[in-house]
């Protein structure tokens, strides 16, 4: 990629540009991988985490490798070669992950070494793996991609940013295929920390009821959402993104509501046009309240979805909300599993409304293609 | 033509100083920050150099007139909120809701130095270990600290490519200006030393024992540093807008995977070769219009050869004056691009190239010799600055002078 012919000036979306989401690949809770059935078969659980689904590695990953991988990154490439292969696009013209915590598997894995063996007879595996931009340097590996390559790790605008940069990267030169993606992973310890932090519920729970209990903290989750991004639409196109908008620390829901409603002008978007809403409702009755008051506010017409009974909290689940978001546009069904409403509009336009603990708040609207 | 990118503003805290005035007076005098390990406790302090900050955490949050000492600030985000302060102070920005300004972060290990305090109560006993010192992990806490301090609200996200990070947080800054998303950015990195980046380079067996020696035939590795360095970066025409002075224009950037190893660099070089062309073609210089190259120069056997390499295949045998600072602030990760960045525009307003300390004998497949001493009165227009990563993340920087 060539910067110096690409810099046009000064605005995000070109006028007439538009993106396609134009491959999938996914490691996910529900299904291994990601296929057309995706969502027929619901998984639930009683456990306070949902994980990850794997599919054979052997499939998308040079099996030599995978031994030595960590299982993010195993995740992570697996993801990114099944959008690939989706999308039909053999090498991407720029790479973008991210990740909310990263490795976090091998970043324990080398701290307990140097705790347990006192800084002694350590070796390198699990601290090179640690790195957070380990999985965007092995999808580049193996690719022998020598494109643009960034990581972007800033909880749950770390999806978001990658986005964002994407959509920058398109409208600086059009022709051009972008693999962005998020994953985060689930460790024993990780989970532990969750609990402490109280983010998890103190209560027996099932995943599909999670919406019901009126308590705080979550369920926590996992997974590889990865996408090829595009300018042109072609046969493998499942949606059209508008845009997406991250809002840092609002003050308040007036502040939220004239964030999105700004939001929505710029994208020439009514919110009576919205027939679909996904919340990032994860059950934890503190902050849930923030998408209701929107909702109620500005959003009433819509259908009320949401996803994370599905995937779990995580930094990057809004990913998982994309993948569902252009699975609903190209299926043109929406499962019953994620309403929680019986408006049953006609789904052409989503809003996908997330945020993290009120701080991290994120909007995105996708459309049919 | 679009509405250039330029530098309005400088903020630095390094192994050599709490701000410009004092990496001045390091450079001048050829003093390293290169010495003993005093603020980890590790196995290692006798025997692995380090460029430390010389202030404790506690002496940062005075510097920092934060009065609430139960705070559990982790050293990355003190670092970062210094440098970052400064940057703006140096802007002349009093409030940042008067135009839309945003912040772009990057480091590499977050907050690693409490999470392994933490950890080491925590491995053992579960359900024990101070929790505040976990919440801080992650790469994004630093950033919300500094982005809180300075009361950013606009656009806030980090950034982590290992070593080459903040060089990209310099390019996504640049990229939100051009795309008229942000009218300034405050960017850029800030690490910590930590036991876990002390033991991880450690066991790649790529820290010299001794202070480095970049480019050097006898180079034996790098020694680790730690610090921030922020830059304000703002379209030219909010900098005319508001009279401020342009301190350097940053005029090409670019980010190219060497695709060959996870951890070292390829032998012809060929990441470093297609970021450094690339930032050439979009600055629209000859490579003979550059006048001093900061290069990556960690000293470890494997970069400088291979950045050489690339040097030699973009400049043949006219290679610009080049050092690195690394020998006098250490590799400060995911920080270094930042501070690199910081370094060159004080290159560009002072008219100076750095020494590269204690090079005496060219690398023999390269013949490539740094400069030594300080050149004052340089006649620089044109820096280029290298900053390379693991995971084959490879990053180029071009400042201009103003």
């Amino acid at each position: 990629m060539v910067l110096a012919e690409i810099i046009q000036p000064s605005f995000l979306v070109q006028p007439n540009m538009k993106v396609y989401i134009n491959g999938i690949g996914s490691v996910n809770a529900q299904q291994a991988g990601y296929t057309d059935n995706f969502l027929t078969e619901i998984q639930q659980t009683e456990q306070h985490s949902i994980r990850s689904i794997e599919p054979d590695y052997k499939a998308f990953i040079n099996p030599t490798l995978i031994r030595r991988m960590g299982r993010i990154i195993k995740m992570g490439v697996a993801s990114a070669k099944m959008c690939l292969n989706d999308a039909g696009v053999e090498q991407p013209d720029a790479i973008l992950t991210g990740t909310g915590l990263g490795c976090i598997e091998d970043t324990e894995k080398f701290l307990g070494a140097i705790i347990q063996n006192n800084e002694q007879f350590l070796t390198p595996t699990s601290f090179i793996q640690s790195t957070h931009n380990t999985v965007g340097g092995q999808i580049a590996l193996m690719l022998g991609c020598n494109n643009y390559n960034f990581t972007y790790v800033h909880r749950a605008f770390s999806f978001e940013s990658c986005v964002q940069d994407a959509m920058m990267l398109l409208a600086e030169k059009a022709e051009q295929n972008v693999l962005l993606g998020g994953v985060d992973e689930l460790t024993v310890n990780s989970l532990k920390l969750i609990e402490r932090l109280g983010q998890l519920k103190n209560h027996p729970i099932t995943s599909l009821n999670l919406l019901n209990y009126k308590t705080r903290g979550s369920i926590a989750g996992e997974g590889a959402n990865f996408f090829v991004f595009s300018t042109k639409h072609t046969e493998s196109s499942y949606a059209q993104l508008l845009g997406c908008k991250m809002l840092y620390k609002p003050e308040n829901t007036e502040e939220i509501t004239e964030s999105l409603q700004q939001f929505l002008q710029q994208n020439k978007v009514q919110a009576s046009d919205i027939d679909l809403v996904l919340y990032g409702y994860n059950g934890d009755v503190k902050y849930d309240r923030l998408y209701t008051e929107v909702k109620d506010k500005l959003l009433s017409k819509s259908s009320v979805a949401y996803f994370k009974h599905l995937c779990g909290e995580y930094h990057t689940s809004n990913s998982f909300a994309y993948l569902l978001a252009a699975h609903i546009l190209k299926t043109k069904s929406v499962s019953p599993s994620i309403l929680l409403d019986d408006k049953k509009r006609l789904v052409k336009t989503i809003l996908i409304y997330n945020h993290y603990r009120g701080i991290n708040h994120t909007f995105s609207l996708l459309k049919a293609c | 033509m679009t509405d250039r990118v330029v530098v309005t503003g400088i903020g630095i805290i390094s192994a050599i100083g709490k701000n410009t005035d004092e990496s001045l007076q390091h450079f001048r005098s050829a003093t390293s920050g290169i010495g003993a390990i005093t603020q980890i406790d590790t196995i290692h302090k006798t025997n692995l150099p380090v460029a430390e900050v010389k202030y404790s955490n506690r002496e940062l949050l005075n510097l920092l007139n934060i009065a609430n000492k139960k705070c559990n600030y982790t050293r990355t985000s003190l670092l970062g909120m210094f440098a970052a302060k400064q940057a703006l102070e140096s802007a002349g920005i009093h409030s940042v809701k008067k135009k839309k300004t945003g912040l772009v972060s990057a480091n590499s290990v977050g907050g690693m130095d409490k999470s392994e305090v933490f950890y080491a109560t925590f491995l053992g006993h579960p359900k024990k270990g101070k929790i505040s010192n976990i919440v801080g992990h992650d790469c994004g806490d630093s950033t919300e600290h500094i982005a809180d301090y300075l009361g950013i609200k606009e656009q806030v996200t980090t950034l982590s490519t290992a070593c080459s990070s903040s060089a990209n947080a310099i390019m996504l800054g640049s990229r939100l200006i051009q795309h008229g998303l942000l009218d300034r950015v405050i960017v850029v990195g800030c690490d910590s030393l930590t036991k876990f980046t002390i033991n991880g380079f450690n066991t790649l067996l790529i820290f010299d024992k001794e202070a480095c020696r970049p480019f050097d035939a006898t180079r034996n590795g790098l020694n680790l540093g730690e610090g921030a360095g922020y830059i304000v970066l703002e379209s030219e025409k909010s900098a005319v807008e508001s009279g401020k002075k342009i301190r350097g224009i940053l005029s090409g950037f670019a980010n190219a995977n060497d695709a060959y190893h996870q951890t070292a660099s390829s032998p012809d070089g060929n990441g470093a070769y297609l970021a450094m062309s690339q930032a050439l073609s979009m600055s629209n210089l000859q490579p003979n219009q550059i006048d001093y190259i900061n290069v990556h120069g960690t000293a470890t056997q494997n970069n400088d050869l291979s950045e050489g390499i690339a040097m030699k295949r973009i400049f043949g045998e006219t290679v610009p004056r080049f050092s690195s600072t690394k020998s006098f602030t250490g590799h400060t990760l995911g920080a270094a691009g930042g501070i690199e960045a910081v370094f060159s525009i004080m290159a560009l307003e002072q008219q100076l190239i750095y020494p590269n300390l204690r090079f005496k004998t060219p690398i023999p497949e390269l013949q490539l010799i740094p400069e030594t001493k300080l050149i004052e009165g340089a006649g620089i227009k044109h820096i280029l600055s290298n900053s390379f990563g693991f995971g084959g993340n490879n990053s180029t920087l071009i400042f201009s002078a103003a």
